[in-house]
């Protein structure tokens, strides 16, 4: 899958979380912009890790800050 | 992250490190703005038994102290204390590896032994430092910690400190732990890291389901079980005992503080290479072992709780009175059914909870308020911890209590 392609598909798996419909782009902060709580971090986290069948410890979540860091994220880890 | 809260200062100005908190110190001025008594700066002028004690000047039920089987006040326990500070001294002044190590340091992890049927036994200064070092000593940098998302605060920070890849699951949920602990890449070591009781909500843990799952993915299994020792399980061992795993499990870290009624935590384990975490354990060997006092009197106090059937059955008519009595005066409740001896009282919000804490203690009643982060869900929450020494009268008495000032604050 192509960075394009697991863009598209968080894209559809983060619907429920943004309730205020903000517009995500590369530099959309989670805890900023999206006001996500440590609640619904856990939640989106866990919907991407069972839709790529994928580990994102919470080591590597600190490490993401932005919509473009987690699609990067993710795209790296599928393929390992 | 950045934060937009230094944003005045003038170049070159230094930052005040303690700015961060100030959201906490204005929700704190806040609520005692509004004429509540400070819940976080109680004061007991006098303990008057396991169950009574004068605070901020009234004479109160203890409904919040952990305090399961009441040993604080066992005239065996007192004495053996006593005669230990005599004999001893007051204190250890060094760490349990150099002069630290007296004789009842050897002889509570004799009493842990004997009362888990276990081969190892190790003692911390606090069950905080008992997490904190158990799990920052196993699971190190590579490894991979697998832990329910409500773990206590000593676990958390256990995982950070030694490094390891930390994954969280949901709540409870046997499918999210199973689904992770597939996940994790081939000859990674793995902890999966559970409680016996959840002390916010009181409910206990699938134990059962989840310690096979985690066997069967090859993990070790430590199970915090500092809620549920002395009246959980045929002898007391807790949760896992309860549930007929207690065989399978690797590593199960307690707590004095709690029913042995002192100080102090630990672990045991039937792992045959146990021993070399004193050596290896920073939390253990960089610390002072606890006074001798409070050994001997922990000592005593386990080699009670060995028979103590009629305690424990006393606790659990308590906390079934209780969880009954409450559910009928249309209070929320963390758990349906009563799972442990804590009741967890579910508050609208901080202000609410904060009002109905202090109408309950203007009552003399003291329960424990809970509020995040501590709490799941952002929720506030009066917590009530029953202890055997209530007797049948005193909880009707506190569940008269819960009936007036929940209907002064308008909560039922």
């Amino acid at each position: 899958m192509n960075s394009a392609q697991v863009d598209e598909r968080i894209r559809t798996l983060i619907e429920p979380f943004n309730k205020k419909g903000i517009a995500v782009e590369d530099a959309t902060t989670f805890a900023g912009d999206l006001e996500f709580d440590s609640l619904t971090v856990m939640d989106f986290v866990a919907a991407i890790e069972d839709e790529f069948d994928i580990i994102i410890s919470m080591n590597q979540q600190a490490e993401i800050e932005t919509w473009g860091q987690l699609v990067a994220a993710v795209h790296t880890l599928q393929d390992s | 992250m950045a934060t937009a809260m230094n944003e005045h200062l003038a170049p070159g100005e230094p930052v005040d490190l303690l700015s961060k908190f100030d959201p906490i110190i204005h929700t704190r001025e806040t609520l005692l703005a509004a004429g509540v008594e400070d819940p976080f700066n109680l004061v007991m002028e006098q303990v008057l038994s396991p169950t009574r004690a004068v605070c901020n000047g009234r004479d109160t039920i203890l409904l919040g102290t952990y305090n399961y089987m009441g040993m604080t006040f066992d005239p065996d326990v007192i004495a053996a204390g006593q005669a230990a500070m005599q004999d001893f001294g007051a204190g250890t002044t060094g760490s349990r590896v150099l002069n630290g190590t007296f004789r009842d340091h050897r002889d509570v992890e004799v009493a842990l032994r004997e009362f888990y049927a276990m081969d190892h036994a190790m003692v911390f200064s606090t069950g905080y430092q008992a997490n904190l070092g158990i799990i920052s000593t196993l699971a190190g940098k590579g490894d991979y910690i697998i832990l329910d998302i409500d773990s206590h605060a000593s676990i958390w920070d256990g995982c950070k400190m030694g490094d390891a890849e930390v994954v969280p699951f949901k709540h409870n949920d046997i499918e999210a732990l199973e689904k992770r602990l597939k996940r994790v890449p081939e000859g990674a070591g793995k902890l999966v890291v559970l409680e016996g009781v959840y002390s916010m909500m009181g409910d206990v843990a699938p134990l059962k389901e989840m310690v096979r799952i985690a066997k069967q993915n090859g993990a070790m299994v430590l199970v915090d079980e500092a809620h549920s020792m002395g009246f959980i399980g045929q002898h007391g061992r807790g949760v896992a005992e309860e549930q007929g795993v207690i065989d399978d499990v690797d590593f199960i870290i307690g707590t004095f503080s709690k029913s042995v009624g002192t100080v102090g935590g630990f672990c045991v384990s039937n792992h045959p290479k146990f021993e070399v975490l004193r050596l290896v354990c920073r939390p253990y060997v960089f610390t002072a072992a606890l006074p001798p006092a409070v050994m001997a009197s922990s000592a005593t106090s386990i080699r009670k709780l060995m028979h103590g059937g009629n305690k424990r059955t006393h606790l659990w008519e308590n906390s079934r009175t209780l969880h009954g009595g409450l559910k009928a005066l249309g209070f929320q409740l963390g758990t349906d059914t009563p799972q442990s001896a804590i009741i967890a009282v579910i508050m609208p919000d901080l202000e609410k909870g904060a009002m109905m804490w202090e109408a309950l203690l203007k009552e003399g009643l003291y329960v424990n308020l809970a509020r995040p982060p501590a709490t799941p869900a952002g929720m506030t929450l009066l917590r009530c911890s029953l202890c055997a020494e209530h007797t049948a009268e005193q909880v009707q008495t506190i569940l008269g209590m819960f009936e007036r000032a929940g209907k002064a604050i308008g909560i039922i």
